[in-house]
């Protein structure tokens, strides 16, 4: 049994929409990373979607080359909140604010 | 006309000069300045001398190219160098006399702290000048004509500190500034018309052109503009108010520019134009009235002031009225005659003043010398030369050209009994406050305050005068005669003042000019006369004695009057000058002109510019306009900073928010 596009597309936005809401919402550092991981999740999955309905293999490849960029990310990312936790003691976004006027 | 590769060399030494001094100057020592200012302007006159010694058999002009400058079309002008005789008597001129005043000023400026400066500037004149008089078209001779004015600027503010010499050389540039747009304007008309500035070319396309008698006409119109030109160099009515200002000046600045050379060159640009000029009467006859007028208006200014170098300022206007009205009958071999024994004793009468002055202790008013010859000797023989010359007692050299001049004012077919007249009477009042100077000066009590070398001086050369004092320790209390430095250009030109106008005995330099003033050919006539031409002739001779009794007549009538008043009856102009009254202030108030002119010109442009140009265009339109630019940017930055919070979540809700406008705006206009 087929199960259409648009159930897909519909899942792909709405895990989209809980990685906006959540980097939106939160304030835990680590939180705000995973929901970036999560609207990147969500437009893969609308990539092989599509590639499966079409029947063509680039939004496959698109795929692969966003879990590549999102897991180099998430190495540095990583690296990055340690870095932070280090030196400030808290992953609050809010008191990370040395920048700000 | 033969090329002159050496031509080139005669301006630019100076220049070098200048440039050397005026960059090392500052930390060079005062030695070295002075052998670098005199030793570029000496090579300069020797140079000069070489090529004159090469010239004197020689009629074909001298001409030399050194570089392309402008080429638009058919127009060309470049910097390229012309001598014939008229340049090479002005170049000697100026060489000569510039030299001497060099070495004159060695011994003046020496302990001035801005000796460099003075030097650097001095020789930059001279590269202007013999530009202005080696030019070979008009654009490179105004050149000159600009460069001896910015140096005229620069040398009148020498002592820029003092408010009053700042301010006389901004009159002075600005004043010149009315004359150089008639040039400018001139010049216009003659590349419309002659498609030329080149010398050559403009006259060999004016030559065949009919003379415009009716008095007006395009050569008309340039000859007026380029008068126009004259009168705000060469200081003529209306424009010579800047001349007895610049006074401010230096006093070998007096000597140099504003008597012997720049304001002369006004002279020389009409006598170099007389192609232009004699083919337009009307013009003609406008420089000779312009010039009559000054003569007598200035002279009689002159009587009335008590400052030594006024005086001179006032009469050195009235000369140059003299030089104008020997141009304006076309006899412009005559004012050139007299520009050049001008320079000669009117440059000495500068330097002697100088010399009297800084005997004094910086002293310029007439009233409070007196008694001088018996302290500074050399200086009172060379300056009672320079006196009956310029007074046109024979055998000196003014008697000779001043002379000529009346002579041609009346016999020129340009001339009129009226040029004559007036000259007569200038001659006489020029006799009687030259002669009155020279009594003042040097005859009678020494009436002055003893001479200490204090700061409490007030003239214009106090600064260099006490700075002087200090160096000779002259702590005495009595004149003083000045250094050999300065004595010795005083002999030399009191000799050259003395014998300058023998050369045109004989008409000699009539004759030598005469190649370059065609319409003179009829010095050489050599074919037989008949008898009824030879009695002609004779009667002329004897008209011509007759004239020259009176004009000399007039000169000792000057002495003889200026000797009752200021010698034997000292009590007499007091009291002739109080019953004159108002006549009198006026005249000693130089008949209220600058005030005149103050009210006419200076004060509605002042109001009008600050009215409508300053307050008006600069602050309601320029400034308005960027100051509101400014404001209004602000004020949008004002509102909009608000978004740049630093909270990094709303940054993040800004763009989630864009990014929905942007869907929705895409599914609402189904763009896919």
């Amino acid at each position: 049994m087929m199960i259409p596009l648009s159930c897909y597309l519909i899942l792909s936005g709405i895990l989209f929409t809980c990685g906006v809401l959540g980097f939106l919402i939160k304030r835990n550092i680590i939180t705000i990373f995973m929901s970036i991981e999560l609207m990147l999740n969500g437009v893969n999955l609308s990539f092989v979607a599509f590639a499966a309905q079409w029947h063509a293999l680039s939004g496959q490849i698109f795929v692969f080359f966003v879990m590549v960029v999102a897991a180099a990310e998430a190495a540095v990312g990583l690296a990055i909140i340690i870095a932070v936790y280090r030196t400030r003691e808290t992953l609050n976004v809010d008191q990370v604010n040395l920048l700000k006027l | 006309m033969t090329q002159n590769p050496y031509l080139w060399l005669i301006p630019v030494l100076p220049l070098a000069g200048a440039a050397i001094n005026g960059a090392f100057g500052r930390r060079s020592s005062k030695k070295a300045i002075t052998t670098i200012a005199l030793a570029f302007c000496g090579a300069a006159f020797l140079l000069a001398l070489k090529i004159a010694l090469g010239f004197s058999s020689a009629a074909a002009p001298y001409y030399f190219d050194l570089a392309p400058w402008i080429r638009a079309g058919n127009f060309q002008a470049d910097f390229s160098f012309y001598l014939d005789q008229l340049s090479l008597v002005m170049l000697l001129v100026v060489t000569g006399v510039g030299f001497l005043i060099h070495i004159y000023s060695v011994g003046y400026m020496l302990d001035d702290d801005g000796y460099y400066r003075f030097m650097s500037y001095l020789n930059l004149f001279m590269f202007f000048m013999l530009t202005l008089v080696l030019a070979k078209n008009y654009l490179l001779m105004f050149i000159g004509w600009e460069g001896v004015g910015l140096a005229s600027y620069l040398l009148i503010g020498f002592w820029f500190t003092k408010d009053s010499a700042a301010a006389a050389g901004k009159k002075a540039f600005i004043v010149n500034r009315i004359g150089d747009f008639g040039f400018l304007i001139a010049l216009f008309l003659i590349i419309q018309h002659f498609g030329s500035l080149d010398f050559t070319r403009v006259f060999a396309a004016v030559q065949p052109l009919q003379p415009e008698l009716a008095g007006t006409g395009l050569l008309t119109s340039i000859g007026l503009l380029l008068m126009v030109g004259a009168a705000g160099k060469s200081a003529q009515i209306p424009l010579y108010v800047w001349l007895p200002d610049a006074m401010e000046g230096p006093t070998p600045v007096s000597a140099l520019i504003h008597a012997a050379t720049m304001v002369t060159a006004g002279v020389y640009m009409v006598a170099r134009s007389h192609v232009i000029f004699t083919h337009a009467p009307g013009a003609l006859t406008v420089v000779a009235v312009i010039g009559t007028l000054t003569a007598l208006f200035a002279a009689t200014i002159g009587i009335a002031q008590t400052d030594i170098k006024k005086v001179l300022a006032y009469s050195t206007v009235s000369q140059l009225g003299y030089m104008f009205m020997a141009c304006g009958v076309a006899a412009f071999s005559a004012g050139i005659f007299h520009l050049m024994t001008h320079a000669f004793f009117k440059g000495l009468l500068f330097l002697a003043a100088g010399s009297v002055i800084h005997g004094v202790g910086g002293e310029q008013d007439m009233r409070k010398m007196g008694g001088l010859r018996h302290y500074m000797p050399w200086t009172f023989w060379t300056m009672t030369i320079a006196t009956f010359a310029i007074a046109g007692i024979p055998p000196l050299a003014g008697f000779f050209s001043k002379d000529e001049i009346l002579w041609m004012a009346y016999i020129s077919p340009h001339g009129s009994w009226a040029f004559w007249s007036i000259g007569v009477v200038t001659a006489f009042i020029t006799s009687f406050y030259m002669f009155r100077l020279w009594f003042m000066t040097f005859f009678g009590e020494y009436r002055g305050r003893p001479v200490i070398h204090d700061v409490t001086h007030q003239s214009a050369d106090a600064q260099a005068m006490h700075a002087k004092g200090d160096q000779h320790g002259h702590g005495h209390g009595e004149p003083h005669e000045s250094p050999w430095v300065m004595l010795g250009p005083l002999v030399i030109l009191a000799v050259l003042s003395f014998v300058g106008g023998w050369v045109n005995i004989h008409h000699r330099f009539d004759v030598f000019l005469s190649p370059v003033f065609s319409t003179h050919a009829a010095f050489s006539q050599l074919k037989a006369l008949t008898t009824q031409e030879v009695a002609q002739i004779e009667a002329r001779d004897r008209l011509e004695l007759a004239f020259t009794v009176i004009s000399v007549a007039a000169g000792f009538l000057g002495l003889l009057l200026a000797w009752l008043l200021y010698h034997k009856r000292r009590d007499l102009p007091g009291k002739i000058a109080a019953n004159l009254g108002d006549f009198y202030r006026a005249v000693a108030n130089k008949y209220y002109v600058d005030e005149l002119y103050a009210a006419l010109f200076v004060k509605p442009l002042l109001e009008g510019s600050t009215a409508i140009l300053w307050k008006g265009v600069d602050q309601g339109v320029i400034d308005a306009s960027v100051n509101n630019a400014a404001f209004s940017a602000r004020h949008v930055s004002e509102n909009v900073r608000h978004m740049q919070s630093g909270n990094l979540r709303s940054y993040a809700g800004w763009v989630a928010a864009g990014g929905a406008v942007l869907i929705a705006y895409m599914v609402w206009m189904g763009v896919r």
